[in-house]
């Protein structure tokens, strides 16, 4: 039986001969059909070709020309494409549907010898924040069955979590790799907008979605960015800044760390979460660091601004879901219009319909100045408040979320009260700064929750490498 | 702003969306909250403030204007609900 929860943990296992990759994935196999319909994180298992890709491993293992990943067996979010096999959003509007190509992540891990074991359950379209808005049903958190793993990519956290594999690729709108991360106790990175090519990841927000790793420790992380990272001719977007040897982390020094006192005296906020926050203050105060608590008087502003601007682009991206080049179709239309609408009304959920509607309006004649070139200004202003206080310190820290994982089914009645599970962690989305959840603590009702650092664009190494000290040093 | 009867089947129309009765009535409901909680933005002074609205740093990310790869007809096909050997299909759209 493994129980590797690290990469190097998997390596020395391999190298020493006590395991093999077909051995790895046959352990992950029987702990998915073992805890997978209680849990419901995968959604379709890869079992064939994974053992099959496993065999080969272990063979390019044995004549020594594998790969960086060779033995790394991943999960992968049900909106990031594979070649040949389905991919859905978590949507009936997708019902059906196989990709004609991989995503540039997916292409990139499997050259260096990464093992994909399945595709994981998300909300519909990576919204929301529990993940109970899917049309495969709501994913349990391993850690108590009777709450949420966290949402968007609540899937890829609890299938690492449960082990039954040993990391995940998730994607980051507003919060949906860090958020998870905090409820189900892992590391969960989303880098700077245009760090990771987003060709193949099926739009949500375009000018918010990053696609990032959901690991046990900081140093799969690292080395997973390093890998799916950089330049892709597919997306244009993507940053041709060059890509860094994230997994060797720089050796420790003093840092000047801002501390947004907004965010600690939120009203809501989770007094233990918070006395926990403010004791690692202290001892990173104590250790040399230089810790300054500032204002940021825009926090309730953020929220409202996601809200505008993602809805709007959803409204867009997902108009292309018609009933009649792929995905489902409503049975016997009348006419064309027909198909557009009923095969749309039928197939998208409830949360989605509420997106695209307020994404619809936002940009509608007459309101669009009001509402969307609105908050694209006040989005500016966050932008430069971010950048201003990053001149001046190398992270800002805060709560990764409010609370622990919440119970299943209890947000669900009004919106706006999920939309504020978001609050601390759609600001790095906003201004396109990289951002990551650390699993530092454990609350007295026994689940975990994370620590929330957000540095300057591209500098990836330095938040890793500082989370890396911060975990070695801190974690109960 | 508050959201009516009308907008909502004004906005379902442009949506490609349909909401009857009681369906109607909740999102009518759901919006008038959201936008309750949107117009929080109006707080802030952003008086010649320039929009933000490209977030990638790159600039003029050019290529050459060449056919490098292509969607085959019968892979654009594959996942079509309805089609023939060459085409999408879709119900009649002109009536007789």
């Amino acid at each position: 039986m493994n129980s590797y929860t690290s990469f190097k943990d998997t390596q020395i296992a391999l190298k020493n001969g006590k395991t093999t990759c077909v051995k790895i994935v046959e352990n992950y196999l029987k702990n998915i059909s073992e805890k997978n319909s209680d849990i419901n994180a995968f959604i379709e298992v890869f079992s064939d070709e994974a053992l099959e890709r496993a065999k080969q491993i272990d063979l390019k293992i044995s004549e020594g020309t594998s790969s960086k990943l060779a033995g790394f067996v991943l999960g992968i979010k049900d909106n990031i494409c594979i070649k040949d096999h389905k991919v859905s959003a978590s949507s009936k509007i997708l019902q059906g549907f196989t990709s004609l190509y991989s995503a540039t992540v997916i292409e990139r891990l499997l050259s260096e010898d990464a093992i994909i074991i399945g595709r994981l359950n998300c909300d519909e379209f990576a919204m929301g924040s529990g993940n109970e808005n899917s049309v495969y049903g709501s994913v349990r958190n391993p850690l108590d069955m009777t709450k949420v793993p966290g949402g968007s990519s609540g899937g890829s956290a609890a299938a690492v979590v449960a082990n039954m594999c040993l990391a995940t690729l998730g994607s980051d709108t507003g919060g949906s790799i860090r958020q998870p991360a905090s409820f189900c106790g892992l590391v969960g990175l989303k880098p700077t907008y245009s760090r990771v090519s987003r060709h193949g990841l099926i739009a949500y927000a375009s000018s918010f979605d990053q696609i990032g790793p959901l690991t046990n420790t900081v140093e799969d992380t690292a080395l997973l960015l390093e890998v799916i990272a950089g330049k892709d001719k597919m997306d244009s977007t993507s940053s041709s800044v060059q890509v860094d040897d994230y997994s060797s982390f720089i050796k420790p020094v003093k840092r000047k760390i801002a501390v947004l006192k907004d965010c600690l005296e939120r009203e809501g906020l989770d007094v233990e979460v918070k006395q926990k926050l403010e004791s690692t203050i202290q001892q990173l105060q104590d250790d040399g660091h230089e810790i300054t608590y500032v204002s940021f008087p825009y926090l309730d502003f953020l929220v409202p601004t996601y809200y505008v601007l993602t809805t709007a682009e959803a409204s867009s991206n997902l108009a292309r879901f018609d009933g009649v080049h792929y995905g489902y179709r409503i049975e016997n239309p009348e006419n064309l219009e027909d198909t557009y609408i009923d095969s749309r009304t039928t197939a998208f959920g409830d949360e989605v319909k509420r997106r695209i509607m307020l994404g619809t309006f936002v940009l509608s004649a007459g309101y669009n100045d009001e509402y969307y070139k609105k908050a694209q200004q006040v989005r500016r202003i966050v932008q430069n408040k971010t950048d201003e206080l990053l001149k001046d310190f190398d992270f800002i820290l805060s709560p990764t979320s409010p609370h622990t994982a919440f119970e299943i089914g209890k947000k669900k009645v009004d919106p706006t009260v999920m939309y504020l599970e978001d609050i601390f962690t759609v600001h790095a989305n906003i201004s396109g700064n990289p951002a990551i959840s650390i699993p530092l603590y454990t609350h007295s009702n026994g689940l975990p929750f994370g620590l929330q650092l957000l540095s300057k664009d591209f500098t990836e190494k330095d938040l890793l490498s500082f989370s890396s000290e911060i975990m070695k040093n801190f974690s109960e | 702003m508050e959201v009516n009867n009308k907008l909502i089947q004004d906005i379902a129309k442009l949506s490609k969306l349909k909401f009857e009765d009681s369906a109607a009535n909740k999102m009518k409901e759901d919006l008038n909250k959201i936008l309750a909680f949107v117009d929080k933005l109006n707080e802030i002074d952003t008086e010649g403030v320039a929009p933000l609205i490209y977030m990638s740093k790159e600039v003029n990310v050019l290529r050459a204007d060449e056919i490098t790869e292509e969607t085959s007809q019968k892979d654009a096909l594959k996942n079509a609900p309805q089609k023939d050997s060459d085409y999408f299909k879709v119900p009649t759209v002109l009536k007789k």
